[in-house]
């Protein structure tokens, strides 16, 4: 227990900085979502101290789940040490006090923005997701009294023509990540703005996922091995992104690739956006065609000190 | 000849709401009736009911009392008092009515509305058009206004492209509406020849004629209508 | 086929009475609307005319009153016992309607072709092929050029918008379309070209349509039947041609007389 959570034992903070009423209310949110998957459930949400955007809902909902044997692992955009997942990481560490990790297989929850982990997901995880607009129709309809009678009805042709409108406008379904899917054979719900790359591992997942939308307050929840199908046409199926290269540092095939610049000439690479990923392929003894390269070796550094 | 239309009793008159509610008599107690093969002219001067008779005939105006019989084989079917689409049914199998004013429809051609008629009455559109080309022929419209709307038609074409369109189709019983007013003598004689076919088809035949030689070449009866002028209201 | 020899109303509407607190919106209407056939309610602003079109069409609960339907299957349902689910189904498979403004029977934001493909989609339709050449095709039926089926309506003229929200309705083959003073609101020239293709659709596929309008010249071309509203009432019903030809009630005499003869 670090000084903050102590601090709370002296009246100041309660454990992972929500009362205890708060959680008990988003946790029998999360049941109910639990209950009927891919369905979106109101909830009361808070005020955090941190700004909508920052990932309210997913802190939320990390918080009312966390116990104090677990250990978290924050990623943003597949990345353990961007600001979001530091600023998060610290905020867990200060107010619950818990063990935090980069690495993947030992984190028993793993809160995200916006990427699913290469690595799979066993049934002991949830993987908690940061969610902008959770609702899917909602770019097509604005009026929120209808997007719930279109979801209670299954009446779900409109996510179609999102669909059709982008094969007309680019020749094909454009639309890359926020890749609308459908949950259990019912509810059209929106992954978040994970890249479809991601959307075949929502399907059949063996981890618990568990969605927060802080500002539109509202959480939904896929259980494990749920059947989730992204919506396509049957002459335009879905299809995830290929990279025609492996991944500059590690070689990862098949895994989803940033771009990263490299100095002010145009030079450039590609590498995991799956940081911890691509470490624990490097610390394996795999090489990408650019792993030798300085300006990459910078990129890749060595981080292992850090986790610690 | 079995009798086709019976007009029993039938009186009309119109009530002027916009001045006053004065009621204008225009017929009383019209009885006649008119047989198939039959071509019955209505005489008497302007403004003794003749057109507002057809007219009720036809369904357009209404009837105030009696009642307007057709037969139609077995049944028979009084217009007066038949439902809306009972009339619409009539209009398209049973009663023709050939107007002098043609009531154009915007982007239609020619021989389109002339072969109209036919195609509702279940003829294919390709016969229907041939059978039209060749009446429009027989009334000498030019070839090259068929497949022209008529609303840019002179007057005469107008007028002939609708009596085409009246004499197309088969319909049991007919209305004319001065069909022959202003025609040239070679346009008049075209009608009168289409009038004599019809009857040798059995067509019974109303007709309002104001032109002597025609109405004396097809008139098998004249009815007065002053015998059926009604009482001016007091 | 003629028209007029169903032996069964599609739509039976019964004592239809809609009051807004203590006024009368339209008060005990009843009709019988039959398989192909095209009824005009006219009238003036505020004489209940679309408060009723909205009652028959389910988008206004009457106060009052049945209205029954002949659903496809045969049976005759009452429209407000019919579950949300079956409503809405019915809305855009077998009924239709087309807005006075366009805006508000299309998606402004989403190409013609997806606003014509919109029902396809929404019962069911995953080909994209398929529904791009269904949507084509009938782009094509109401004259809007192929090279616009990218487009956004946001760049069509009122013209072509509505000649867009007509396509859109008719795609799923309804059986009945209601009508708003569709061809209010546009130049006279742009009118008689969407009059006459509203014509030759409602001909061409049997269509019964319950149109309100307050132009006779409208009504005169495209209906079988009239019902004059005014102050919520029916007061005058009957053929088309004999209402306007020979109206008897005051008011319709003094419609019928307002027209303006060209």
């Amino acid at each position: 227990m670090n000084d903050t959570a102590e601090i709370y034992d002296q009246g100041e903070y309660n454990f992972a900085y929500l009362d205890e009423q708060t959680k008990r209310m988003i946790r029998r949110a999360i049941l109910k979502g639990i209950a009927i998957p891919g369905y979106q459930v109101p909830f009361a949400s808070r005020e955090m101290p941190m700004p909508y955007g920052w990932g309210t809902g997913g802190v939320q909902v990390t918080a009312s789940i966390l116990g104090r044997d677990d250990c978290l692992k924050m990623i943003d955009q597949g990345s353990d040490d961007t600001t979001n997942a530091v600023s998060l990481r610290g905020f867990f560490e200060k107010t619950a006090g818990i063990r935090t990790t980069y690495e993947t297989s030992e984190a028993t929850v793993i809160q995200t923005r916006h990427r699913i982990p290469e690595k799979t997901l066993t049934e002991d995880q949830i993987l908690v997701f940061q969610v902008p607009i959770p609702e899917p129709l909602r770019f097509l309809e604005p009026r929120e009294t209808e997007t719930r009678k279109m979801h209670a009805l299954e009446d779900y042709g409109l996510m179609h023509v999102k669909l059709y409108e982008d094969i007309a406008k680019n020749g094909h379904i454009a639309t890359t990540y926020a890749y609308p899917v459908k949950v259990n054979d019912r509810y059209v719900m929106d992954p978040s703005p994970t890249p479809k790359f991601d959307n075949p591992k929502i399907d059949e997942m063996a981890a618990l996922q568990l969605y927060g939308a802080g500002r539109e307050k509202r959480i939904y929840a896929i259980p494990p091995y749920t059947r989730v199908k992204s919506l396509d046409f049957e002459d335009y199926p879905f299809e995830v992104q290929k990279f025609d290269k492996p991944c500059g540092l590690c070689g990862a095939e098949d895994v989803y690739l940033d771009e990263v610049i490299l100095d002010d000439r145009g030079g450039r690479m590609f590498v995991c956006s799956d940081s911890d990923f691509c470490e624990e392929r490097r610390a394996a003894g795999h090489a990408g065609p650019m792993a030798a390269d300085p300006a990459a070796l910078q990129i890749g550094g060595n981080t292992q000190g850090e986790t610690a | 000849m079995p009798v086709r239309l019976y007009l029993n009793n039938v009186g009309k008159s119109f009530t002027m709401h916009l001045q006053g509610g004065s009621v204008i008599p225009v017929v009383d107690k019209v009885e006649f009736s008119v047989n198939a093969g039959e071509c019955a002219v209505l005489g008497g001067p302007s403004g003794a009911g003749k057109s507002s008779i057809l007219k009720m005939i036809y369904g357009n105006y209404r009837c105030d009392q009696g009642q307007i019989l057709v037969t139609i084989g077995d049944e028979i079917i009084n217009v007066a008092g038949a439902e809306p689409r009972r009339i619409l049914k009539l209009r398209e199998d049973t009663i023709g009515y050939v107007s002098q004013f043609l009531r154009t429809i915007p982007r239609v051609s020619a021989e389109d509305v002339v072969a109209e008629p036919l195609v509702a009455q279940g003829t294919s559109e390709e016969e229907a058009v041939e059978k039209a080309r060749s009446l429009l022929t027989r009334l000498n419209v030019p070839e090259r206004l068929w497949t022209l709307p008529p609303a840019t038609f002179s007057g005469g074409e107008q007028q002939r492209v609708n009596i085409a369109r009246g004499f197309i189709a088969h319909y049991p019983i007919l209305l004319l509406d001065e069909p022959t007013a202003s025609l040239d003598a070679a346009n008049r004689a075209v009608v009168v020849r289409l009038v004599q076919e019809k009857k040798e088809q059995g067509v019974a035949m109303v007709g309002i004629l104001h032109d002597q030689d025609v109405r004396e070449e097809i008139a098998d009866r004249i009815i007065d209508v002053t015998g059926f002028a009604a009482e001016v209201a007091a | 086929m003629s028209l007029f020899q169903a032996d069964e109303p599609l739509l039976q509407v019964h004592n239809v009475t809609r009051y807004y607190g203590d006024r009368v919106g339209c008060a005990d209407v009843s009709f019988d609307l039959w398989p192909g056939e095209v009824l005009a309610i006219v009238g003036e602003s505020g004489s209940g005319k679309t408060t009723l079109l909205n009652c028959l069409s389910t988008r206004l609960a009457p106060t009052a009153g049945a209205i029954e339907y002949r659903m496809r299957d045969g049976s005759m349902r009452n429209l407000y016992q019919l579950s949300e689910a079956e409503r809405r189904l019915l809305m855009r498979t077998d009924w239709g309607f087309v807005h006075q403004n366009a805006a508000d029977g299309l998606r402004m934001n989403v190409s013609a072709g997806a606003n014509v493909g919109e029902r396809l989609m929404a019962v069911g339709d995953r080909h994209y092929g398929n529904i791009r050449s269904t949507a084509d095709a009938w782009l094509g039926r109401v004259e809007i050029d192929s090279d616009r089926i990218d487009d956004d309506p946001r760049s069509f003229s009122g013209g072509m918008r509505q000649r867009l929200q007509i396509a859109r309705n008719l795609v799923t083959r309804p059986r009945l379309v209601f009508m708003d003073e569709p061809t209010g609101g546009l130049d006279v020239s742009v009118q008689a070209r969407l009059l006459d293709l509203l014509r030759r659709l409602v001909a061409d596929l049997g269509l019964s349509v319950v149109i309100v309008t307050h132009d006779l010249a409208v009504a005169r071309l495209l209906s079988h039947r009239i019902m004059v509203m005014r102050h919520g009432n029916v007061i005058e019903a009957g053929l088309t041609d004999q209402v306007l030809d020979d109206p008897r009630e005051p008011y319709s005499q003094l419609l019928v007389s307002s027209i303006l003869q060209v």
